[in-house]
């Protein structure tokens, strides 16, 4: 396994346990979807693994992340980065201010690169010629997709061997989500980098995974081959067809109750 | 006519010290939102470090100006790693306190070495000389503006294309998203003090050279807030710009109107200047209105 979660505690503000006992695991050259409803606690699975907890005041009380065969929980993040794994947070979180070019060039710096800037920024453009087309551009004044776009390519000139993503497709049109995951499917395939993909669209996430989980409420409920998840009547029912639109979203919030029964139950 | 020309070149070279040490406090700024109060204090301790290397121990210039900058760099790695780095994540307004008491602290300790009295600047600088537009200008004020502007030119160039500048202006963009790509904000936030605390001992050198030293010269932190909230607080070429005006405009006024109403003139004309402007862009000339986009 390139990446093992094993029962997993956060703790925010050294007050509210947000994931309590979480497991999952991610194979070398594989793409896992991390799935479940709003403050689920994905965003902060993600975080847990990539050190970027403790800028949120929050810290694992508890079990173990394996990367590689070492013990990674509470590293700073720059040092994990370093190892290989890089988080794109949801939101984009563009240097708004800085042009496109410099964007890449901060994922770049920490290989203590400005030198081999050139070669190294063409990754990026192959995977989105947009940004080269943009490259001066000041990054605040791209479309949200071409900055989501952007942040990936800002994460790949790390050179990760484990990308973490949060909530790509968030407020992008249907067009470009479709654009985007073919994108994702091919920085796995073509770079072999491995893939944890947290998603409101659980359609589209189970379309280019291998392995799916649900999580409710800091735990995982269910997991399997993301063919069967798809087919499971309750991710079914819960996520595929209602997750598109925010209406809905909060429709779902109501049905929590019912929804938590059904979890387990399933 | 020639006394306006001495004036305003003077002024520039002047002007283009404040840019300097405002630098310092811009670099601060933008990269931890943090408004350093002891930015004049740390001229003061570099002009005194040079005074000691140079007339207490009787190094040459050479050696003496180089060390200066060593131990300046050398503080600000300090202070940062004592002082501020315990407090990231407080307050602003608690940080703000810390660089209050850090100043008192920098003063106290200046007073206690070297005394209140006057200290007369060895000269550090080859005679030299320049006849611009039929006007004079000493050797110091030429040396100052020179240095002053090599370095400013310098560190923008600095902060636009090398990898430590791209990682500056990131961590200073999007905290969280900087150490998402790995890059160590708390390395980025020891070096802007550092910086900081070497362009201080450098202005403090370059005006030391034109004038006498005293305990007074932390007061040039003073001067720094019209410099850099005209230029935008956090703008590099708004601070030299921001240098520049108050710089000519102090000379100005100084050698026009003060003989004219009385003293006092010289040191409120920039704070006036500093009203009117931010009346017009209230973001000074060069700072940031946030980017809005949905
Ligand atoms: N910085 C923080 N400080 C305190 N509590 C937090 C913080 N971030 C998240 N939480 C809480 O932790 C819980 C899980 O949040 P998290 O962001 O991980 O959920 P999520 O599954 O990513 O949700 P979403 O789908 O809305 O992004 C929520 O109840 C949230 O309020
Ligand atoms: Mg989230």
């Amino acid at each position: 396994m390139l990446l093992e979660i094993n029962n997993l505690e956060v703790l925010y503000n050294e007050v509210v346990l947000v994931l309590k006992g979480l497991s999952l695991a991610v194979p070398e050259g594989r793409i896992v979807a991390l799935l479940g409803s709003n403050g689920a606690g994905k965003t902060t699975t993600l975080r847990a693994v990539s050190g970027l907890l403790k800028h949120e005041n929050g810290a694992v009380t508890q079990g173990t992340i394996t990367y590689q065969g070492a013990r990674i929980e509470g590293r700073p993040a720059h040092e994990i980065v370093r190892r290989g794994i890089v988080q794109v947070m949801e939101g984009r979180g563009v240097f708004d201010e800085l042009t496109v070019e410099d964007n890449l060039r901060a994922g770049l710096a920490v290989r203590g690169g400005g030198r081999r800037a050139a070669g190294e920024l063409e990754t990026a453009f192959g995977y989105f010629p947009v940004l080269k087309a943009r490259r001066r551009q000041v990054a605040g004044y791209l479309s949200g997709g071409e900055q989501q776009m952007l942040v990936i390519g800002r994460a790949l000139m790390t050179r990760p061997a484990l990308l973490l993503l949060d909530e790509p497709s968030l407020g992008l049109a249907p067009l470009v989500v479709g654009e985007l995951f073919r994108i994702i499917q091919r920085i796995n395939r073509e770079a072999g980098v491995s893939i944890l993909l947290v998603e409101q669209n659980a359609q589209m996430a189970l379309t280019i995974a291998d392995h799916g989980y649900v999580m409710e409420g800091g735990r995982i409920m269910l997991d399997g081959p993301a063919r069967e998840l798809q087919d499971n009547r309750n991710v079914r029912e819960f996520y595929l067809g209602l997750t598109e639109q925010g209406a809905l979203k909060s429709y779902r919030d109501v049905k929590h109750y019912v929804r938590r029964k059904r979890w387990f139950s399933s | 006519m020639r006394f306006f020309l001495q004036l305003l070149v003077t002024g520039v070279a002047l002007g283009s010290i404040y840019a300097l040490i405002a630098l310092g406090f811009v670099l601060i700024y933008k990269s931890t939102r943090i408004i350093n109060f002891a930015q004049g204090e740390l001229v003061l301790i570099g002009a005194f470090t040079a005074f000691a290397f140079l007339s207490q121990a009787g190094l040459p210039p050479a050696l003496a100006l180089p060390l200066t900058i060593v131990v300046a760099v050398v503080l600000g790695f300090t202070v940062e790693r004592l002082l501020l780095r315990p407090m990231l994540g407080e307050p602003v307004i608690a940080v703000i306190m810390v660089t209050l008491g850090l100043a008192g602290i920098l003063k106290g300790s200046a007073r206690a070495i070297w005394g209140s009295v006057n200290r007369p600047f060895p000269d550090i600088f080859p005679a030299l000389s320049l006849t611009l537009f039929g006007v004079g200008i000493p050797g110091p004020f030429l040396w100052g503006c020179l240095i002053a502007g090599v370095c400013l030119v310098a560190f923008t160039l600095f902060f636009r294309f090398s990898g430590w500048g791209v990682m500056m202006r990131a961590a200073a963009n999007h905290q969280a998203a900087a150490l998402s790509v790995g890059i160590d904000v708390r390395r980025v936030f020891a070096l802007s003090w550092a910086i900081a605390a070497a362009v201080a001992a450098l202005g403090g050198v370059l005006l030391g050279a034109i004038n006498v030293i005293d305990m007074n010269l932390g007061a040039i932190g003073l001067k720094v807030f019209p410099v850099v909230i005209l230029g935008g607080l956090d703008s590099i070429p708004g601070a030299i710009l921001g240098g520049l005006i108050i710089g000519v405009l102090e000379n100005l006024s100084g050698g026009f109107i003060e003989p004219w109403v009385g003293g006092g003139v010289k040191a409120v004309a920039p704070f006036v200047a500093l009203l009117l402007i931010l009346l017009i862009r209230p973001y000074g000339l060069f700072g940031t209105r946030e980017i809005e986009r949905l």
